[in-house]
């Protein structure tokens, strides 16, 4: 790839290739973390943070590091990045931390992060790689935060709550609730809620997809009606 | 001389899916019969409330997919499974949770999946185990059944059921536990003088007032079904003979530490309505005859393990789901070896 395509990138990062949706990598803690926006929004710039680091570091090494032993060194980059970002949560957000708890070193496993690395970031140069694992990474937590808020909602009847734990005193009243009295639909935080939400998100996706392809193609083929009207009823015309 | 040429198809009973199902619905009578003298209208409410809902459902989703509304709608299936989540749900639980557990079984069990003859899960088992899992205070409030009401107490009226049902105005005295419940909950009596104790067992005969009726008028239209030929034996009896030798193996002689006796495993609970109407559920049951056997078996085996020893006092939904899982596993060990063949064939075989 000589030139780099910065929108081909974050259309694949966001829709086209989203890690979450389509490639369905990732499917662990996408489903374990999001019962709410807050841990959803934690684990997505989290997992942001570690997918941007180990393209970089991939791409700045990928003319040095043989293609034999590619995996394990990406494998420790990746871990080292996780180990980074854990020791940031730790120091900055640590009721956060405490909620993910095991969902941040399992960042490492997360298939996204070295799908893009050897993918993507073995291939390319250091800032089309930083811009995809940007572009990627938020495409994984902007489904993440949209798992996590219907499942709130659904859950516990509200959205945003405890946004403190990951941005400081500002947000302590940010939790807007949406019902009193509301019982919560408990199947929605449990793991099947996560499962039916992602479901869905996909058919939603899925069904987009489709209906723009349809007028895409209605477009293509619309006929140009010009010059007579009259029916032709017998013969062609060449 | 000459023979009338009569073609096939020789079959004078129609048997399509609609003629079924509303045998199945016929089969119910009974038992919300029971349901009704011993807890009052609420269980009847339940019932015409979820299958107005399923209906509705069906015919939205229908709608949705293109399908042909009127012909679906004909076979009944919708309204079977309101029916018999209506029939399984506490009598007098608030209307949103009749509405959203119908509205999970069809949505998301059966039309999710592809719709009638493709859920791998019994629609109403599914709706039942959402509901159980998020709405556990609902779910788990049975009302009083009528020998165990307190003096001067009667049966809670219609006005009464549709002001809880409808407004969530509780009425206080009319919720009790259900005797698996109880008997759950006891570990230091004897089982002869916990019966003696529960004014829940002490005016019933054997497995706890109005439950053993309800029990019986399930078995009845079981009973009814299997003469109609509706399905075959296999599945319900190894469900309840399976059951019926578990519970008298670790029956313990009555002690505190017992797990329950037969009879009060067998007649109480939702064991009847699970082994005749949910268990023989064509649909997500094992085909084979050999099959049925080991499904209904499983579910007897499951229902008792975790009635005894899990944190849920009744088990059929769970039983059923897990051996819904199973059931295309059990199917691909138990083909029938067809005529004409030494060995059975294997479901991944391919055919020549």
């Amino acid at each position: 790839m000589s030139t780099t395509d910065y929108r081909e990138i974050s259309h694949n990062g966001l829709w086209k290739n989203n890690p979450a949706l389509v490639q369905l990598l990732g499917l662990c803690p996408l489903l374990a973390v999001s019962g709410s926006v807050v841990n959803a929004l934690g684990l997505g710039l989290a997992t942001t943070l570690v997918l941007v680091g180990s393209n970089i570091s991939v791409s700045l090494i990928r003319k040095t590091v043989s293609d034999a032993v590619r995996l394990p060194a990406f494998v420790m980059i990746i871990a080292s990045f996780t180990t980074c970002t854990e020791l940031l949560m730790k120091a900055f957000t640590y009721e956060l931390y405490q909620v993910l708890g095991i969902f941040i070193p399992l960042i490492v496993t997360n298939c996204a992060i070295l799908g893009r690395a050897d993918a993507f970031a073995s291939k390319n140069k250091v800032g089309a790689s930083a811009f995809d694992g940007l572009m990627m990474g938020l495409g994984f937590a902007l489904v993440l935060i949209a798992v996590g808020a219907i499942r709130e909602v659904l859950g516990s009847g509200t959205l945003f709550a405890g946004m403190d734990l990951l941005l400081g005193p500002v947000a302590e009243h940010w939790t807007i609730t949406l019902f009193d009295n509301y019982s919560g639909f408990l199947v929605a935080i449990l793991p099947p809620g996560a499962f039916i939400v992602t479901g869905f998100l996909i058919a939603i996706k899925n069904a987009i997809d489709s209906e723009l392809e349809r007028r895409e193609k209605a477009k293509r083929t619309a006929p140009v009606v010009k010059g007579s009207k009259r029916v032709r009823t017998t013969g062609t015309i060449t | 001389m000459a023979f009338m040429k009569i073609s096939s198809p020789h079959a004078t009973r129609s048997g399509n899916t609609g003629d079924v199902m509303k045998q199945v619905i016929l089969a119910c009578l009974p038992g919300l019969l029971a349901l009704s003298y011993f807890f009052g209208p609420g269980s009847l409410m339940n019932v015409m409330l979820a299958s107005a809902t399923a209906v509705a459902c069906e015919a939205a989703i229908l709608k949705l997919r293109n399908r042909p509304i009127g012909f679906y709608l004909q076979d009944y299936s919708a309204v079977v499974t309101g029916v018999l989540l209506g029939l399984a749900l506490p009598p007098y639980c608030p209307w949103w949770v009749v509405v959203v557990g119908t509205a999970s079984a069809i949505i998301l069990a059966k039309h999710l999946y592809g719709g009638m003859g493709y859920n791998p899960f019994n629609p109403a088992m599914v709706g039942y185990v959402i509901l159980l899992i998020s709405f556990p205070v609902e779910m788990t409030q049975w009302a009083a059944p009528l020998p165990a009401l307190e003096e001067g107490q009667s049966l809670m009226s219609f006005s009464g059921a549709l002001q809880q049902i409808w407004l969530g105005i509780p009425i206080d005295g009319y919720t009790g536990a259900t005797p698996l419940d109880l008997f759950k909950q006891n570990d230091t009596l004897l089982v002869n003088d916990f019966y003696q104790a529960e004014s829940l067992f002490a005016t019933g005969h054997f497995a706890g007032a109005g439950w053993e009726w309800v029990n019986i008028g399930f078995l009845l239209g079981g009973l009814y079904l299997l003469w109609r030929n509706i399905f075959t034996w296999h599945a319900p009896i190894s469900m309840l003979a399976t059951m019926f030798v578990l519970s008298a193996l670790f029956y313990d002689g009555g002690s505190s530490n017992s797990a329950g006796s037969p009879l009060l495993h067998l007649f109480s609970g939702a064991t009847m309505l699970g082994a005749f109407f949910i268990a023989t559920d064509p649909v997500s049951s094992a085909v084979s005859t050999k099959g049925r056997l080991i499904y209904g078996a499983g579910i007897g085996a499951l229902v008792f393990l975790i009635r005894a020893w899990g944190n849920y006092p009744d088990a059929i939904a769970f039983a059923v789901l897990l051996m819904n899982f199973a059931a295309p596993f059990i199917d691909y060990y138990t083909l029938p070896r067809t005529y004409g063949h030494s060995n059975s064939r294997r479901a991944t075989e391919k055919s020549e």
